[in-house]
């Protein structure tokens, strides 16, 4: 994979930067220059607006997975999911320091930041999220201010996650 | 707009084709379908070709005027295409042909299916089948098309109370249909515990729950309908091609466990053909994965969502069922050369609508139906077959 | 001084592996090698685990914690004799991660053992002049001990990270000294895989001399004396040295308690007094004084003297896990896994 190619996305893979449609409120990730929810979707261009997901999430579904992708071999059998994020976008995602008879469909997990892939042994090394489960103690603290540069502010600062 | 007809078809032997190349299955299978069609050469418009890959198989790009030269056709300057669409590439092709004989731009046409996915390391193969689920967003992150379609078999387990063994049934059906195709890439039989017992690719998935990679090709020539009977003595008749796309990937569905994709393209075709599912005697459907099949029963329209598991269990779509299911092994048991599984698809309709499937002959069959799949059901295309008495 | 740490939080990756469990497999005596270098535990990193993840781990903790918009960061360090990238720093990757880019400086630091604690000099200086309004130390490592050498039963992997600043300061931080000299106990030249060292010569004139020298130097500096600390915590490259240092200085077991945290952990190298400090703010309450000596080798001490505020009466740790938690957990691996899990194993293909 080019590294120019994986760079360009790590707003997304880092910090889980998606979009949200001034018009109808809904969260997309990864963000999305029209709105596919709006009924009139041609319309919502240009009135996408940067949004940052928290990382909260719980399970809809996940497979143990034993023939691996390309880059995870080192982690047969591991855990892909489909989580659905607290703001509503659904993420596919390997969930972490997880025991396997402990992934259920309902489990509450965060996102965390891990390596993905490497390039080989001299190329560059991909980050990306990943999730572990919950812990009771991850209530986040109320949102503190933008998360996202001013320009895009057609939201109160209310509206924005956390980084 | 023209009635279209399949006048002719071809197929080779699906399987790990070490002596063969991509050449020369792609031809096998086209020269098969013109003599079948009884089709002079000179009356040709044009040849559609599905292939999902023979760039990174075959470091092949350009594929379609390949097939065409080596057909011997090269000096008749016919257009040739490629047509992509993931594992759904041949029935796209087959849309592509059909839209090309109803408009009356072309007369007759070959449509061809081929994937040769042998020449490169399973690994490679794999990653090259993963690449049709959403590479940045899905694969990327670990996922697999397998690890996909476990997500939906898991899901659909925990809603409708699916069971391994309702998933492992597919395979054990399938492979006792293949048991009967000599062009199967698989002709063993398997029990519900050999299923069961083989080792996970992507549990609840396991080995035998898999298509395999198979090498293969199959080609349909199309034609008017009105002159059909100059080329065959049972023209069978194309009620409807219908093609419905979605999400490419499963975490942006309405639902993890529903391929709208699917739903859409068969009640389109139904509404065109002013069928029901009810008239359908034989289908051929998309079981890359043994909850593909379930998936594709009920989206459909075979059985309410949720039913496809204890149905399928009581032998509802098995070789003595209302509707027989993939009598010629399906992708899990005939093979999944990608790009020509569609065609395939059709290829088996036509000769059980001939009523010239032999041992896997389905008594009274006068409609059918195919259905394939792109990825987890991005894409998805639906043909309704018609025997013409 | 009126700069201080803000917040901070730390990270130890899930798995352990036991010394007994690691001398079962060179047919060594691992158990009497645990008591020996008082280690019970050492934790290991996942595969997908390195510097980079888990410097990003502990930092979005404390940015949590601490209510601290990332963008408010003005510099980034993360010290470490580990970072994934020979050229590339680690600290980029960090920012980005934590959303502190692209106006704010960042560098990797590299002193052994105590390029975190650098770190936090440098932070403090920047923050003191006025420079910048936060600025982050981490150090982590995820160092490694060649297979079958005393250093494989206590080479850990863990990282803390501190923000430092002048406002709601939970600890404020007094007064730093340093102590160094050419001393090569410890080493790794370029490209190579593992570190080499030079046996006992890195005990007396290595780590106890500096350490020793420098917080006599702080204890002259501020005039203080070992039962003005509540807390102590020194750099901690096994369970042994620390408390024979802090013996010799005349601090107690209860002064070092909460700062001792490598028989559980291992050694997290330039993690290793951070996480100590850690586990102390944890722990501390309004008006306490802590003293913190971290040693790299090669050689050098930072000390610090520390004083918590009432602000730690109120500051809100519930976010994440406590590092009691960090030590306490774990799920423990057999070599063969560990032996997977840190690249030991020689794989075929290309």
């Amino acid at each position: 994979m080019s590294i120019a190619r994986f760079w360009r996305e790590t707003p997304r893979r880092y910090n889980l930067g998606g979009s949200k449609c001034t018009i109808c409120g809904t969260v997309y990730f990864p963000p999305r220059a029209v709105c596919p929810t709006c009924p009139h979707h041609r319309e919502t261009l240009e009135k996408m607006v940067p949004f940052q997901l928290v990382g909260d999430g719980e399970v809809v579904s996940y497979t143990v997975v034993h023939d691996a992708a390309e880059g995870f071999e080192m982690q047969v059998p591991y855990v892909m999911a489909l989580v659905k994020t607290v703001e509503g976008p659904v993420l596919t995602g390997q969930i972490v320091d997880v025991e396997i008879p402990e992934v259920v469909i309902g489990l509450k997990v965060r996102a965390t930041l891990r390596k993905l892939r490497e390039e080989g042994k001299a190329g560059v090394i991909h980050y990306g999220y990943k999730f572990t489960p919950a812990l009771d103690s991850d209530v986040r603290p109320p949102a503190r201010g933008p998360a996202v540069p001013a320009e895009s502010g057609a939201l109160p600062a209310s509206d924005r996650a956390p980084a | 707009m023209r009635e279209v007809a399949v006048l002719g078809v071809g197929q080779t032997k699906f399987g790990e084709l070490w002596d063969r190349s991509f050449r020369e299955i792609g031809i096998e299978a086209g020269l098969q379908a013109l003599v079948d069609a009884k089709l002079s050469s000179a009356d040709l418009g044009g040849l559609f070709l599905g292939n999902m890959a023979s760039g990174t198989l075959l470091d092949q790009e350009h594929i379609a005027p390949l097939i065409l030269d080596y057909a011997g056709l090269a000096g008749r300057h016919l257009p040739a295409v490629r047509v992509e669409g993931g594992g759904a590439s041949g029935s796209l092709a087959l849309h592509q042909g059909f839209l090309a004989v109803a408009s009356g731009l072309y007369d007759y046409v070959v449509v061809g299916g081929a994937e040769k996915m042998t020449d490169v390391p399973d690994t490679t193969a794999n990653e090259i089948i993963s690449s049709t689920a959403d590479h940045e967003w899905e694969v990327v992150f670990g996922a697999t098309l397998p690890a996909l379609w476990g997500l939906i078999a898991r899901r659909h387990m925990h809603d409708f109370g699916t069971t391994r063994a309702q998933l492992a049934q597919v395979a054990v059906h399938m492979h006792e249909m293949a048991s009967r195709n000599p062009l199967a890439h698989y002709r063993n039989k398997l029990t519900l515990e050999q299923v069961i017992g083989a080792g996970g690719v992507a549990e609840p998935l396991g080995v035998l729950d898999c298509a395999p990679i198979s090498d293969g090709a199959a080609a349909v020539v199309l034609g008017p309908l009105d002159v059909a009977e100059k080329h065959t003595d049972i023209p069978i008749r194309i009620a409807a091609s219908e093609v419905a796309c979605d999400s490419m990937a499963v975490q942006h569905r309405a639902s993890v466990t529903t391929l709208e994709s699917t739903v859409v393209a068969a009640r389109r075709a139904f509404e065109r053909a002013r069928r029901a599912p009810a008239d359908v005697r034989v289908a051929e459907v998309h079981d890359a994965y043994t909850i593909s099949a379930l998936l594709a029963l009920e989206d459909l329209g075979f059985v309410e969502k949720g039913r496809a598991g204890p149905e399928f269990e009581s032998g509802r779509f098995g070789p003595k069922g209302a509707m027989v299911v993939n009598p010629s092994g399906g992708l899990k048991a005939q093979g999944r050369p990608f790009g020509a599984v569609g065609v395939a698809q059709v290829v088996e309709l036509v000769r059980q609508l001939r009523g010239q499937a032999k041992d896997r002959q389905v008594s009274g069959a006068t409609l059918a139906l195919a259905h394939d799949v792109g990825g987890t059901g991005a894409t998805s295309a639906v043909h309704l077959l018609e025997r013409v008495n | 001084m009126e700069a201080g740490i803000v917040s901070y939080g730390a990270y130890v990756p899930r798995y352990r592996i036991t010394p007994t469990e690691i001398g079962r497999v060179w047919g060594a005596d691992g158990e009497g090698m645990g008591l020996a270098l008082n280690v019970q535990r050492k934790s290991v990193p996942a595969p997908d685990e390195d510097t980079i993840t888990i410097s990003t781990e502990a930092l979005r903790t404390a940015l949590v914690r601490g209510g601290i918009d990332p963008q408010t960061i003005g510099a980034l360090y993360v010290g470490s004799e580990s970072h994934p990238y020979a050229v590339k720093p680690t600290a980029t990757v960090v920012a980005q991660a934590v959303g502190a880019t692209p106006n704010l400086t960042a560098a990797d630091f590299e002193f052994a053992c105590k390029a975190g604690t650098a770190a936090i000099q440098t932070c403090l200086g920047l923050v003191g002049a006025d420079m910048i309004r936060y600025g982050v130390a981490i150090g982590t490592d995820t160092s490694q001990g060649a297979p079958g050498d005393a250093l494989e039963y206590s080479a850990s992997a863990g990282g803390a990270a501190f923000v430092i600043g002048r406002e709601k300061v939970i600890a404020r931080v007094n007064r730093t000294l340093s102590y160094t000299t050419d001393t090569p106990d410890f080493w790794r030249r370029e490209g190579q895989r593992y570190p080499s060292h030079g046996g006992r010569f890195t005990g007396e004139p290595a780590y106890f001399r500096h350490v020793t020298e420098c917080a006599r130097r702080m204890f002259e500096a501020v005039g203080t004396a070992p039962k003005d600390y509540a807390h102590v915590i020194f750099h901690q490259p096994n369970g042994k040295f620390p408390v024979r240092v802090g013996k010799q200085l005349g601090f107690t077991d209860a002064q070092m308690r909460y700062g001792l945290v490598t028989p559980f952990i291992g050694n997290t190298y330039s993690g290793a007094a951070l996480i100590g400090l850690a586990n102390v703010l944890d722990h501390t309450t309004p008006g306490e004084r802590i003293l913190m000596v971290g040693y790299g080798s090669g050689a050098g001490s930072d000390a610090f003297d520390l004083e918590a505020t009432e602000e730690v009466a109120v500051y809100d740790r519930s976010y994440g896990r406590t590092t009691q938690e960090y030590l306490e957990g774990g799920v423990e691996i057999p070599y063969a896994v560990y032996a997977k899990f840190r690249g030991k194993i020689q794989m075929g293909g290309s």
